[in-house]
């Protein structure tokens, strides 16, 4: 960027290209990040605002029986305390969660798992509102918990949902997809049939910002201002809107900067309700901000999925067909964010990256005494455990078989020519060339050269194991006729206008978490008009400012916001046509755009660069019936299909014979996510999904003990991996521009982070000669499944 | 309790409870909101200043024990205008996403290169291992650092050669 200063030593950036348009360009918004001016919710302080805090339960299932805040409210710097009978009173005790069920925001009859909201007190300051939530008497009346979702259809066992009328069971939902009879063939014809159970454990985002909102209800004019951790603001308005009753015209979210999301901040959580009702009790703005615990203990937490997978293939290892059973955990409430109609999100992506004959799954969710979530953490709903499921079921077969991993998925990956591709469960996968994305990630490994390296080390007694995996994501969603969220189709707005100076402001409904729109969205926008993406300001994040969209999450920011920021240039740059032909008395049918200006053809001299048309297009110029003054445009995307990007992978590890402990040498990244629009952006994208990939695999797990309490409530017991843990990451790509988006551009926030984790289990498992053991690999558990071949699923 | 606590070179002096933490003293006493918090265990990082120097987890400091040293947050790194290294570093290497952990990687990148001008991949990684970033993967915060250590070195045989 040239906005940036030279550093203090002699030696300045290496003067780059600049490109107008797509490619490597620095960060639009880093300045503020490095100089610690981001805006952060935390960082909003406004006069007379005061400071929430929420009372949790201590206990995964129990009845109330009274709460006494008598001495809360005595406390001298207390002014409001909010219990679910205050919430009642307004009807605001229970609130519709983002998969159509309800969710306590305070609990009034019961709690349903460990965390959950029952208190809220509002104070002076931050430390007074925590030593008065001590002060509540909660007097509970404990209930046997649910823990383990696959005793929740137990008919014996409690049911957690008894606020739903006619409930008498923790069924949530089933849901199927693919065809049962065809699969059913194909797997009585099959030489070899491969079974493996395995668990997704319960991982949870856990962003460095928690989830917290700063409320202001203005009480003269009755608006209210809401700063808020929010990937999703428009949606995040109009569920207020139906949830509060307040109209919507009277409801701005603001999202400033945001500290990481990977889905965490897609739903709303009671916390941010209770700021909003806490400032309309005390008539001054409420700040409410989780601590650590908070977020890891009542937050979407993400995967939970209960897997058992069949694959079925030829001897000589042509694979046929792939079924699944999935019993989902969605804990106490269903409150998983995702397209109405996929109650399971998009797993039945699950048949992967490979040509196969026929496919089905069966999904059953299932109420638990644990928190609620579902989707989050950066999966593209679900598309990581269908990802998991296939890349392990395939490294199963090619151990059943005797098969090298590589030339196994080789065999059956879907070839070039089959695109758009029909899967067996009703996919159109867009675009692909999947072996020259396998062969170029082997290259990069020097695969054949691991493999002779490993067998080496083997004959000496050191560990070393080699995983692949391949994974076909699908992102964008969606086409708003199948997809919604709570009625609300998933298109997004855009608008641009270019100011008389030929400078440019494009408003996005989507919301930027570390991604780069500002960036990125000003290099789209670049790259369609001309305009230097310095001279193109990004607004987003603020409800008033931008149109109306359902936010980042699934990877949907560019192939859904990128395509309609396209569109909505093109609109601008149709009309620049018309104003350019007026200019220069030509019919706008002689003109040709070259990057930045109208031309006649035949005539290069007679040009116009857009910003002459800009300010003709605000100046006297007269203009050609019909056609108004300015040089803006609105536009709504609404995606024909999904895009489907894809890479291949490979991690190389080392085990520690002795301990177990894993160490990941080396991972090797082929993305594909079409057109790339800026290459420094999307390789941070993949190195931060890799480092997730590991972490999963490896550390992070959210577990519970048998009475439902949450062992996994902070960053002591809740592991990410550091800086010792990772590897420096070797990337590659290819591009296969998607055929059906505007410029081509698949997305990529989410790759790595559905691509990684099957590569790193595979080559742990791949090194100590074990068929199966779930995440994490911890050292402990890694030396267990050494010893027995085998290891329990994590509790 | 009455504390005067130096920050950013210039002292401040202010009430505060006795179990007021130095994070919160910056941010909300100071209002320099660079400074960031994200756990509550001593574990993330983001809330990394430098005390005398060296890197300190400012969430498990008292503001009133940062009496008598020299605090410095990031934003005091830059001199006026001038970026330090360290943030150019970052900048060009594209160290930070979401920006939540930068301020402390970037303080722990600062303080490394004070005691360590020319560090190892390694020695970065050990440096910054007491923090967490959940958006990058580490790998281009470990070129930032090290792109700052060779503009440094880069200027100092500048300098010398003038001398
Ligand atoms: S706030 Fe996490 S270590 Fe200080
Ligand atoms: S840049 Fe987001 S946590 Fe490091």
């Amino acid at each position: 960027m040239t906005t940036v200063e030279e550093p203090a030593g002699p030696a300045g950036p290496a003067a780059e290209e600049r490109p107008i348009g797509f490619g490597r360009m620095k960060r639009k918004e880093d300045p503020r990040f490095v100089r610690g001016k981001g805006r952060y919710v935390d960082d909003v302080k406004l006069p007379g605002m005061l400071h929430g805090a929420v009372l949790r339960s201590p206990f995964a299932h129990a009845r109330i029986v009274s709460i006494d805040t008598s001495a809360a409210e005595a406390h001298p710097k207390v002014k409001a305390v909010i219990t679910g009978e205050t919430l009642a009173g307004l009807g605001l005790a229970w609130m519709p969660t983002l998969s159509m069920d309800t969710q306590a925001v305070l609990a009034t009859d019961k709690v349903r798992f460990q965390g959950q909201e029952v208190a809220f007190v509002v104070a002076e300051d931050h430390y007074a509102a925590r030593d008065a939530i001590e002060l509540i008497d909660v007097d509970y009346e404990p209930l046997d918990p649910v823990v383990d979702a696959r005793r929740a259809l137990d008919p014996a066992a409690p049911v957690i949902r008894d606020d739903l009328e006619g409930r008498t069971d923790n069924h949530i939902f089933d849901w199927e997809a693919g065809d049962r009879a065809a699969t059913e063939e194909v797997f009585s014809r099959a030489d070899v049939v491969v079974e493996q159970t395995m668990l997704y454990p319960r991982v949870h985002p856990a962003p460095l910002e928690t989830c917290g909102a700063v409320a202001s209800m203005d009480p003269v004019d009755g608006k209210l201002t809401l700063w808020t951790t929010t990937q999703a603001p428009h949606a995040h308005r109009t569920l207020y809107a139906m949830v509060a009753g307040l109209p919507e015209h009277k409801i701005r979210v603001i999202s400033p900067d945001i500290g990481g999301g990977f889905g965490n901040k897609v739903g709303i959580y009671p916390g941010y309700v209770c700021a909003v009702v806490g400032s309309i009790v005390t008539g001054k703005p409420v700040k409410w901000v989780e601590d650590r615990s908070e977020n890891l203990m009542s937050t979407s937490f993400a995967r939970d999925y209960h897997m058992n997978g069949q694959i079925a293939a030829t001897r000589d290892g042509r694979i046929l067909g792939v079924r699944v059973k999935v019993l989902a955990d969605h804990g106490a409430f269903n409150s998983t964010a995702q397209p109405t109609k996929y109650p399971a999100g998009f797993f039945h992506i699950f048949t992967g990256s490979y040509d196969i004959e026929a496919a089905h799954c069966e999904v059953t969710g299932v109420y638990t005494n644990k928190a609620p979530g579902g989707v989050a953490y950066a999966c593209s709903f679900r598309v990581t455990e269908a990802v998991y499921l296939i890349e392990r079921m395939v490294d199963c077969l090619a151990a059943e078989l005797g098969a090298d991993p590589a030339d196994l998925r080789m065999r059956n990956l879907l070839q070039p020519e089959q695109f758009p591709y029909q899967n067996k469960t009703g996919w159109e996968y867009d675009s692909g060339d999947y072996p020259a994305c396998l062969r170029k990630a082997m290259d990069l490994a020097g695969y054949e050269e691991l493999r002779r390296e490993q067998a080496e080390k083997r004959e000496r007694g050191e560990l070393m194991g080699i995983g692949l995996s391949f994974f076909t994501e699908t992102v964008g969603a969606g086409p708003r006729k199948h997809m919604d969220i709570l009625g609300l189709g998933m298109a997004d707005g855009c608008e641009l206008r270019v100011h008389p100076t030929g400078k440019a402001v494009v408003r996005l409904s989507v919301q930027t978490q570390g991604q780069g729109h500002e960036t990125t969205f000003a290099q789209i926008v670049a790259e369609e008009l001309g305009i230097p993406p310095e001279d193109i300001d990004v607004v987003h994040g603020d409800t008033d400012q931008t149109p109306f969209g359902l936010g980042t999450y699934g990877s949907r920011s560019t192939p859904v916001s990128g395509a309609a920021a396209a569109l909505v240039a093109r609109k601008v740059r149709d009309k620049a046509r018309i104003i350019a032909g007026a200019m220069l008395e030509v019919s706008p049918d002689d003109l040709e755009w070259t990057k930045g200006r109208w031309s006649v053809k035949g005539d290069p001299a007679m040009t116009r660069t857009i910003q002459e048309i800009a300010l003709a297009a605000h100046g006297a110029l007269e203009l050609p019936e019909g056609v108004e003054g300015h040089l803006e445009a609105t536009t709504v995307y609404n995606p024909p299909n999904l895009t489907y990007p894809f890479g291949a992978y490979i991690c190389v590890v080392d085990v520690d014979p002795g301990t177990g402990a894993v160490k990941v040498r080396r991972f090797i990244a082929v993305d594909d996510c079409g057109t790339r629009i800026n290459p420094m952006i999307i390789e941070g994208q993949v190195h931060g999904g890799l480092a997730d990939g590991v972490g999963m695999a490896l550390m992070e797990f959210i577990g519970f003990d048998e009475d439902g309490n949450c062992l996994s409530g902070s960053f002591m017991d809740y592991l990410l991996p550091t800086a010792l843990e990772v590897p420096a990451w070797e990337l590659g790509h290819t591009v296969t521009p998607s055929p059906h988006h505007p410029i081509g551009a698949k997305g990529i926030g989410e790759s790595a982070t559905v691509g990684s984790p099957p590569a790193v289990v595979n080559a742990v498992l791949d090194a100590i000669g074990v068929r199966h053991a779930d995440m994490p690999l911890t050292p402990g558990r890694v030396w267990q499944a050494m010893r027995h071949g085998q290891v329990e699923a994590p509790q | 309790m009455r504390i005067t606590v130096n920050v950013n070179g210039e002292d401040h002096t202010r009430e505060v409870e006795a179990r007021h933490l130095l994070v919160r003293f910056l941010r909300d006493d100071l209002e320099l909101t660079g400074t960031h918090w994200g756990c509550d265990t001593s574990n993330c990082g983001t809330c990394v200043v430098l005390m005398d120097g060296e890197p300190v987890k400012s969430c498990t400091v008292l503001a009133a024990m940062a009496e008598g040293h020299e605090t410095r947050t990031v934003e005091g790194l830059a001199d006026g205008d001038r970026l330090d290294p360290v943030q150019q570093g970052f900048i060009e290497e594209h160290g930070l996403q979401c920006g939540f952990c930068t301020p402390g990687m970037m303080l722990s990148g600062r303080a490394l290169l004070d005691r360590n001008p020319d560090p190892s991949e390694d020695e970065v990684r050990e440096a910054i291992s007491g923090q967490l970033c959940r958006c990058t993967g580490y790998l281009n915060i470990v070129k930032a650092i090290r792109w700052a250590a060779a503009h440094e070195s880069a200027g100092r045989e500048e300098a010398g050669s003038q001398a």
